[in-house]
């Protein structure tokens, strides 16, 4: 048995049914880990293993009701888990041991998982290929060479090869769902406020929305049952109920669902980086036959005001990623301000810019303005239909090292992610083929509070096309 | 040649903290006066990474209710903003703070008889401590988070002070508003009531109106007390009145008051100015505050001191002096009511009880209303004696000291105050004047 070959639902079915032990699970991430770690950079902390192996014999010796019990899930380095090192990727926190558990890393410690360690990631999640991580870039699960992507990079390929069972994730602009769609993985991005972001460590407040990577539709939509739900911790956290998402995706087909395609979306992102990889482009043309094919109706939206979001997203996260890391100020945490990247120190001076008296009416109150309009585009669009269908990013995943020098160039991956955290409204990536042998994302955004619809839809999709069955073939050089 | 004219201009920010019993943000007690350091803490007024605000409701509705105490439109829609600058004390690199849409607006105290505008009345958060202190020889610095995110209301007044006494008289009054609403001690020595001048000085003739304020004014920072504020206040009025007979112009500055040495010193210039980035709090919510809300809020508010004192003048007839002094507190103007109810089954006027109120300082705290009243009764009661009898106390006394009466007759008229005693002694209530008459009449 390797944790690779299981989805978490078939894997909790298997602890259920006496099939294998979570101890067994817990063996293969810990055996996946040790023989490739090293090789792809994932893990910057991983749990001693006689404390994990005692959890999982634990959890093979109580009740097997929990929603996660006995299963090895792994923490994006976001997430602040009470004395388990947590360093945002960055250096400033190298040393940094929190003294509490995150709301979701608590709810997920109550629903029987067991957490296998934490996560590679661009620092303070800064970035969209995992490259801005002060501690190297991971590697793609199906390319050595290749970026895993961003910012949530380790939680990808920790899943895509077997290292944990799940990961979760942050979603700022498209940091979920842009490693998902490099990864082969499902790639969730909640409503704003659906997840407590009580102690997960904030890149930019008002766009953090926190997800998680998982191989199927139906792992995604059992975790975000365990993790959703109002935190008197967290004031922006919303009041709508919690439904069980997995046990209600008996959909088969997709008749009667209208699925909104936007030329003039496409269009931007294509503009922007000068023309989307053709290849990428056809398999998610493919992608939305198939869709069709499976009795969905695709509608023409209008989303005219996309075309100005990434511009008012690079005003908007760097004011608030410039706030939120004052309180990094050298004197508690034990590492001071030099220590912080280039991509960090880049965010933070056009942050304060954008703030500063003088500048605030033309940055950071015009890019808020622009912030309702992409709201408002979106709004008008699900009047019409049911889920919005777009491109995950307008490229595949680069080389390593290939943009690294070009700021502009990662900021562009975001083009097609962004416009959904400015609305606040959940979306997903899914599996949608390969193009030299390197995975191709599709994205469904829906309207605020659609987790339901969104799974259903999506996993009608998953099923027809089972492109989660392809694994990883893994490179064994050490 | 007329002498120039100085008008001195002023404006107050006064800091209050709420005497909530947790912080604005968090669930840790907001009491931290005395308490041993960071023992009040927990990640959120720590501002450990990835904590987050949730607002106390109550510190929102007392502010709200000192913004109505003060006659202050309530705002619809408010909000919260981050005020970004560093400080070791402000653990998160920003104070969550209020900036173009306070709580509460234009309202107004009037002092001796002056209007002075509130301009707005916000809510933030309170700032950590530090210590100087020295450790092995060395000298260090010390952070205490206790009174990091204590909920904090500002008063901010238009610059509508000219004299040092309206100050004083504005602030007893502002204290007096907050004491009656039982929202906080503020008391400045403790620091839960804390006072920002700014002072400018007018040249020339004519009323100074928002129009033709002087192009500065200079800020002054750790006053700690009434007293203080008087000093630090006659201080800066005479220094930049003699700058200004110089023919200098004072800069605009920020300047701390230095109570040992008597003087205000340079803190910061107009040219380090900080640019405190304002921009909404994304981890907060908008606030929306219905009219019913607010009503609802009005109806909880106590009888305030000015009305009060117009009550106590009407209902019970008493000069303004007293009804003053009788509603300084909330509790002195409560216990006095008390009294006269149960003064009234006595025949006592308010004004006697308010006599005895004000003149012999009664405890109030240990001495209850009724019982009170029971010893004001007991030393005004007049036992109805025959004059018969009296004539009979009257004899028997001064057959009992012959020598007393000898030296009354010789002259010594002290002596009448014991023969007065002797007689009360046989016979307690009776009227001294009714005594003193017929013992005079028996004296020959």
């Amino acid at each position: 048995m390797n944790l690779i070959d299981l989805t978490l639902t078939q894997a909790l079915a298997g602890v259920r049914s006496g099939k294998f032990k979570s101890v067994d699970l817990v063996s293969s991430a810990l055996e996946n880990i040790a023989k490739y770690n090293k090789i792809y950079n994932v893990f910057l902390t991983v749990e001693d293993e006689k404390e994990l192996l005692s959890q999982a014999k634990i959890a093979d010796e109580s009740d097997k009701s929990l929603p996660l019990v006995g299963m090895p899930i792994a923490l994006k380095d976001l997430f602040s888990t009470k004395n388990l090192r947590t360093t945002a990727g960055a250096n400033v926190l190298k040393k940094y041991r929190p003294v509490y558990d995150a709301t979701v890393v608590r709810k997920l410690k109550q629903a029987g998982a067991i957490i296998v360690g934490k996560l590679n990631q661009d620092a303070w999640a800064h970035g969209s290929t995992g490259e801005n991580s002060d501690f190297g870039p991971t590697a793609n699960a199906y390319n050595l060479s290749h970026v895993a992507g961003g910012s949530s990079s380790g939680s990808a390929t920790a899943v895509a090869l077997g290292m944990s069972l799940a990961a979760t994730a942050t979603d700022t602009g498209g940091s979920i769902r842009a490693p998902g769609a490099f990864s082969n993985l499902v790639g969730f991005k909640p409503t704003y406020g659906r997840v407590s972001r009580y102690g997960i460590i904030a890149m930019a407040s008002s766009l953090d929305s926190i997800g998680h990577l998982t191989k199927s539709v139906a792992d995604s939509a059992l975790i975000l049952s365990v993790t959703a739900g109002t935190d008197p911790y967290d004031a922006t956290t919303g009041t709508a109920e919690v439904p069980n998402y997995q046990d209600l995706l008996k959909r088969t087909d997709l008749k009667g669902v209208k699925v909104g395609v936007s030329p003039e979306y496409i269009a931007i992102g294509a503009k922007a980086t000068h023309g989307m990889d053709p290849k990428l482009e056809e398999k998610v043309e493919e992608a939305l036959n198939k869709i069709r094919s499976l009795g969905a109706e695709i509608v023409e939206v209008s989303l005219p005001y996309t075309k100005a979001a990434l511009e008012a997203y690079y005003i908007i996260c760097p004011s608030e990623v410039s706030s939120n890391l004052a309180r990094y100020d050298g004197i508690r945490f034990g590492q001071g301000r030099d220590q912080f990247g280039a991509e960090a120190k880049r965010r933070m001076m056009i942050g304060a810019y954008s703030l500063s008296s003088g500048y605030y009416d033309a940055y950071y109150k015009t890019a808020q303005k622009i912030r309702s309009l992409v709201s408002q585009d979106f709004a008008k669009a699900f009047k019409e239909v049911d889920v919005v269908f777009a491109p995950v990013t307008p490229m595949m995943p680069p080389k390593i090292g290939e943009n690294i020098n070009d700021p502009m160039a990662l900021y562009l991956v975001d083009i097609f992610t962004v416009p959904v955290n400015l609305a606040g409204v959940p979306a997903l990536s899914l599996p949608a083929g390969f193009v030299d042998g390197l995975p191709v994302g599709i994205q469904l955004i829906g309207p605020h509070w659609s987790e339901q619809k969104l799974f259903e839809i999506a996993n009608v999709y998953e099923q027809a096309t089972e492109w989660f069955k392809t694994k990883p073939k893994i490179a064994n050089k050490t | 040649m007329s002498e120039t004219k100085f008008t001195p201009i002023i404006g107050l920010e006064v800091h209050i903290e709420l005497a909530t019993e947790s912080k604005m943000f968090c669930g840790c007690p907001a009491d931290h006066f005395g308490m041993t350091p960071n023992s009040h803490t927990c990640p959120v007024c720590l501002g450990l990474p990835g904590a987050l605000p949730v607002p106390n409701k109550k510190a929102i509705e007392w502010s709200i209710m000192l913004g109505l105490a003060l006659g202050c439109t309530i705002a619809e829609h408010s909000k919260f903003d981050r005020k970004n600058y560093f400080y070791p004390d402000l653990p998160k690199g920003y104070q969550i703070s209020q900036y173009d849409e306070p709580l509460c607006v234009n309202g107004k105290i009037v002092v001796n008889g002056k209007e002075i505008r509130i301009r707005r009345v916000h809510l933030e958060e309170d700032t950590g401590k530090l210590q100087h202190t020295e450790i092995d020889g060395k000298k260090a610095t010390l952070v205490d988070f206790n009174r990091s995110g204590v909920p904090l209301v500002e008063v901010v007044t238009e610059p509508d002070f000219r004299t040092i006494e309206d100050v004083d008289a504005y602030l007893k009054k502002l204290q007096q508003i907050v004491r009656y609403l039982a929202i906080s001690l503020a008391d400045m020595e403790k620091g839960s009531m804390r006072l920002e001048p700014s002072i400018s000085i007018a040249l020339g003739d004519g009323e100074v109106t928002d129009h033709n304020l002087p192009g500065y004014r200079v800020e002054l920072k750790n006053i700690n007390s009434f007293r203080f504020a008087r000093h630090a206040l006659e201080y800066e009025i005479s220094r930049q009145t003699e700058a200004l007979t110089r023919g200098e112009v004072p800069q605009q500055e920020t300047r701390g008051w230095n109570e040992a040495k008597g003087i205000s010193v340079l803190q910061r210039s107009k040219e380090d100015a900080q640019d405190y980035r304002y921009f909404p709090e994304p981890d907060i919510p908008p606030m929306h505050f219905p009219f019913e809300e607010v009503e609802k809020l009005k109806k909880r508010l106590p009888e305030l001191p000015d009305v009060k004192i117009l009550r106590f003048i009407n209902d019970y007839q008493l000069p303004e002096y007293d009804a003053s002094i009788l509603c300084e507190t909330r509790d002195l103007a409560d216990y006095f009511e008390q009294a006269v109810q149960v003064g009234s089954q006595h025949s006592l006027t308010p004004k006697a009880i308010a006599n005895w109120l004000i003149n012999k300082k009664i405890e109030i705290i240990t001495i209850l209303p009724a019982e009170l009243i029971k010893s004001v009764v007991e030393s005004r009661m007049t036992t109805k004696v025959s004059s018969e009898e009296i004539e009979n106390i009257i004899t028997e006394v001064i057959k009992l000291n012959p020598k007393a009466v000898a030296d009354f007759k010789n002259g010594n008229a002290n002596v009448l105050g014991f023969l007065l005693g002797q007689v009360a002694k046989i016979k307690r209530g009776v009227d001294s004047a009714v005594v003193k008459k017929y013992l005079l009449d028996k004296l020959g």
